[in-house]
């Protein structure tokens, strides 16, 4: 009876995002013996924010492989096991040092199913934190979401809640493609309730689909990843003045599921952005330009408004740094402008 | 003679009254001769002597300065621990004989670039501790201006401070092209640890400052872990300083600060004398973890951190050397690190005090030479001018 009461687990747990991502890739690492994780200190450090704690005691040397400090070779390694028929999830400490490596991860990984006409597949996931931490300046602070968004040939996630982070790790590495997990190193220790249905060891969210976290009237705003949380935080406040948000979580930037944007602008004729990253050229302004070509623009009663990362290297001081990334109130002052409130 | 004692001590280190520094200088030698271990060499004739002369002025100077870094370090720990220092904060506590020893041998001219590890080496280059201390906990006083933090600090002829491992090596070479092309017989200093040794563009940078003859010394600080991994476990071969393949190197007991010393000489002399890149590997150990998040005692253990300590202290061995042979009493010693933990607190207060830079500086700094422009903020309606 004990044994019993061990086993099954309460319908709506508290799991971290932290060991929700160990909990999807100790499953699929469970189900296919040709998934393996590679990355520095993956293993006997347990990880260097402890995502993959336990997994090197559970799986061994063979499928939990320490890396040296060698980005562009253990990145290339990660695809040539892909290529020849292995599951590889190739971790990238941050993705600040993905650009070591970023030639395998788009000439080798990105485009090779493309370039050889349908013949090779790169089965391969990149996961890591990405974006903004806390005091960690300019080198390793900054979000790859656009750049990694860019290209064709690539599936790009970015999970904000534990739900996300679970479901989409599982959707990623049982994807035959090559797949970038943006984490989230603030992220990580936030917990969330599980829904009962995430406990099943095939929950997955489909890549390439966006969630609406709370249905609005009068404005839309899509953010992917912490900003998401800001963006609820925000229409909280919102809400005792009036102002109905509709939060989209975009889940994956690529292929970016813009339909569901689109629905939602044409129901509350109103559109803000959110994320982390940098302005020029990011996540934000490929949603207004996709808006700008479909039957949502029409519905806009008002330009749709970009909240952003600061267009500056992350700055370290503390003043500088929280005015460098989108705080709740940005997002409430864009909310109003844009409903000229 | 006595006046010439007394004039040489009054102009030295410390300043005391007349009567006291007649009685010390009466009790203490000039200088000592003193053995160092000999360099394992490695494409290389000879290498550094194994005997030098240390002086009673220069041992003064280096306690002290080996003194204040180590307390610097320590400062910085107790500050992380009360949030005044954010993000990361990697010490060098332990390796102090590394960059004083370094410093001991070059010119001011000389250039040196080195990893994240760096405020021991940003102070020997020139910066104050208060302006570092400032730096970490990210004020306007600080040698960045708090724009920076712990791993982007720079001085005159001092590149940092880099936050990914191993970009340094090519910079390092880089400078060192430069060095090279105006034929000012400056040399470079390029330093790397045992973790980043693992990186190919050390191996690129190796391999073209070999084929264009450049003044570059590289030097691999190995203090036998990258971050949690011992060097057994991440390279092929630990033998660092024959991992420069057609570079000559040495391998040096980085806690020695003479042997350091002796080592950067030979090194310089040999890089300036035209005959390409050198690569010194110096022993040496971190007592904290890789960084203040890192408890540095889940992949070695607590016996072997104390053993380092009571065996092969850096400061400890300066000071023994010292006081056997005379050069200095264990009172003298004791002083200067008196005065040592009073610069420390006294930069650790400024540092604490100082206001954070003015938001409007925010933008500041994009590009350099440029005449002002906006920046965009958090929103279209936010900006920030930048000026450079």
């Amino acid at each position: 009876m004990a044994v019993a009461a061990v086993l099954v687990r309460r319908p709506l747990e508290q799991v971290t995002v932290r060991d929700a991502i160990n909990q999807g890739m100790d499953e699929e690492l469970e189900r296919d013996e040709k998934v393996f994780l590679l990355g520095e200190e993956v293993a006997q450090y347990d990880g260097a924010y402890k995502v993959s704690r336990g997994l090197w005691k559970k799986y061994g040397d063979k499928r939990i492989i320490d890396t040296p400090i060698s980005e562009m070779g253990f990145a290339g390694i990660a695809v040539g096991a892909a290529m020849a028929g292995l599951r590889p999830i190739c971790e990238f400490m941050t993705f600040n040092f993905s650009m070591q490596a970023i030639d395998q991860v788009i000439n080798s990984a990105a485009k090779t199913y493309y370039m050889s006409g349908g013949l090779q597949s790169v089965p391969i996931v990149f996961r890591g934190p990405n974006g903004a931490s806390a005091g960690v300046a300019a080198q390793h602070s900054q979000c790859f979401a656009a750049w990694y968004g860019h290209c064709p040939g690539l599936k790009v996630v970015s999970p904000w809640s534990s739900e996300d982070a679970k479901g989409l790790i599982k959707s990623a590495i049982r994807d035959n493609n090559p797949v970038v997990v943006l984490e989230n190193e603030l992220m990580y220790g936030v917990p969330f309730e599980l829904p009962s249905e995430a406990q099943s060891k095939d929950f997955l969210i489909p890549i390439g689909k966006a969630k609406i976290e709370r249905q609005g009237t009068h404005v839309t705003i899509v953010a992917h990843s912490r900003p998401v949380g800001h963006c609820l935080e925000a229409a909280t406040v919102l809400s005792k003045e009036g102002i109905e948000c509709e939060v989209i979580n975009l889940r994956t930037i690529r292929p970016m599921d813009i339909e569901t944007i689109e629905a939602s602008v044409m129901k509350t004729n109103h559109l803000v952005t959110v994320e982390g990253g940098w302005p020029q050229f990011g996540v934000g302004a490929e949603i207004c330009a996709r808006i700008m070509e479909g039957p949502a623009f029409n519905f806009l009663d008002a330009p749709a408004v970009r909240v952003t990362g600061a267009d500056v290297p992350m700055p370290y001081a503390k003043i500088l740094e929280d005015n460098s990334v989108p705080q709740v109130k940005d997002i409430i002052f864009a909310i109003k402008k844009t409903l000229n409130i | 003679m006595l006046t010439a004692a007394v004039s040489r001590v009054l102009s030295g280190v410390t300043q005391k009254p007349a009567s006291r520094v007649l009685v010390a200088s009466c009790k203490y030698s000039n200088n000592a001769t003193l053995e160092i271990k000999k360099c394992d060499l490695y494409r290389l004739e000879e290498g550094p002597p194994v005997t030098t002369v240390l002086t009673r002025e220069d041992g003064l100077k280096y306690y002290k300065m080996m003194q204040t870094v180590r307390r610097m370090e320590l400062k910085a720990d107790q500050l992380y621990k009360q949030k005044f220092i954010r993000g990361f904060c990697h010490l060098c506590d332990g390796q102090e004989a590394c960059c004083v020893g370094l410093e001991a041998a070059i010119n001011p001219t000389d250039h040196v670039i080195t990893s994240y590890r760096a405020h021991g080496l940003s102070y020997t280059r020139g910066l104050t501790v208060q302006s570092i201390l400032a730096e970490l906990t990210g004020r306007r006083g600080g040698c960045a201006k708090g724009k920076g933090g712990s791993m982007h600090m720079y001085a005159k002829n001092f590149y940092g401070g880099n936050g990914i491992v191993g970009a340094q090596g090519p910079l390092g070479a880089g400078v060192s092209l430069a060095c090279k092309y105006k034929g000012n017989n400056e040399v470079c200093f390029t330093l790397y640890g045992d973790g980043a040794a693992n990186q190919g563009q050390i191996s690129e940078a190796h391999n073209m400052a070999a084929l264009w003859n450049l003044p570059c010394i590289f030097i691999c600080e190995n203090n036998r872990y990258g971050m949690g991994t011992s060097v057994e476990r991440a390279a092929a071969s630990t033998d660092y300083y024959k991992r420069g393949s057609f570079i000559p190197g040495l391998r040096v007991d980085g806690m020695d600060i003479l042997c350091v010393r002796e080592a950067t000489k030979f090194a310089a002399d040999y890089c300036r004398s035209g005959k390409g890149p050198i690569l010194m590997e110096l022993l040496t150990y971190r007592y904290h973890g890789h960084s203040m998040s890192d408890p540095g005692i889940s992949y070695r253990t607590r016996e072997e951190v104390q053993s380092v300590r009571s065996k092969s202290d850096p400061i400890m061995l300066l000071k023994d050397k010292m006081v056997n042979n005379k050069l200095a009493s264990v009172e003298e010693l004791k002083e200067i690190d008196v005065e040592v933990r009073k610069e420390i607190d006294d930069a650790a207060q400024f540092a604490m005090t100082d206001p954070e830079p003015p938001l409007e500086e925010l933008g500041h700094h994009i590009y350099s030479s440029n005449p002002p422009f906006d920046i965009r903020g958090t929103n279209q309606w936010i900006k920030f001018q930048s000026i450079s």
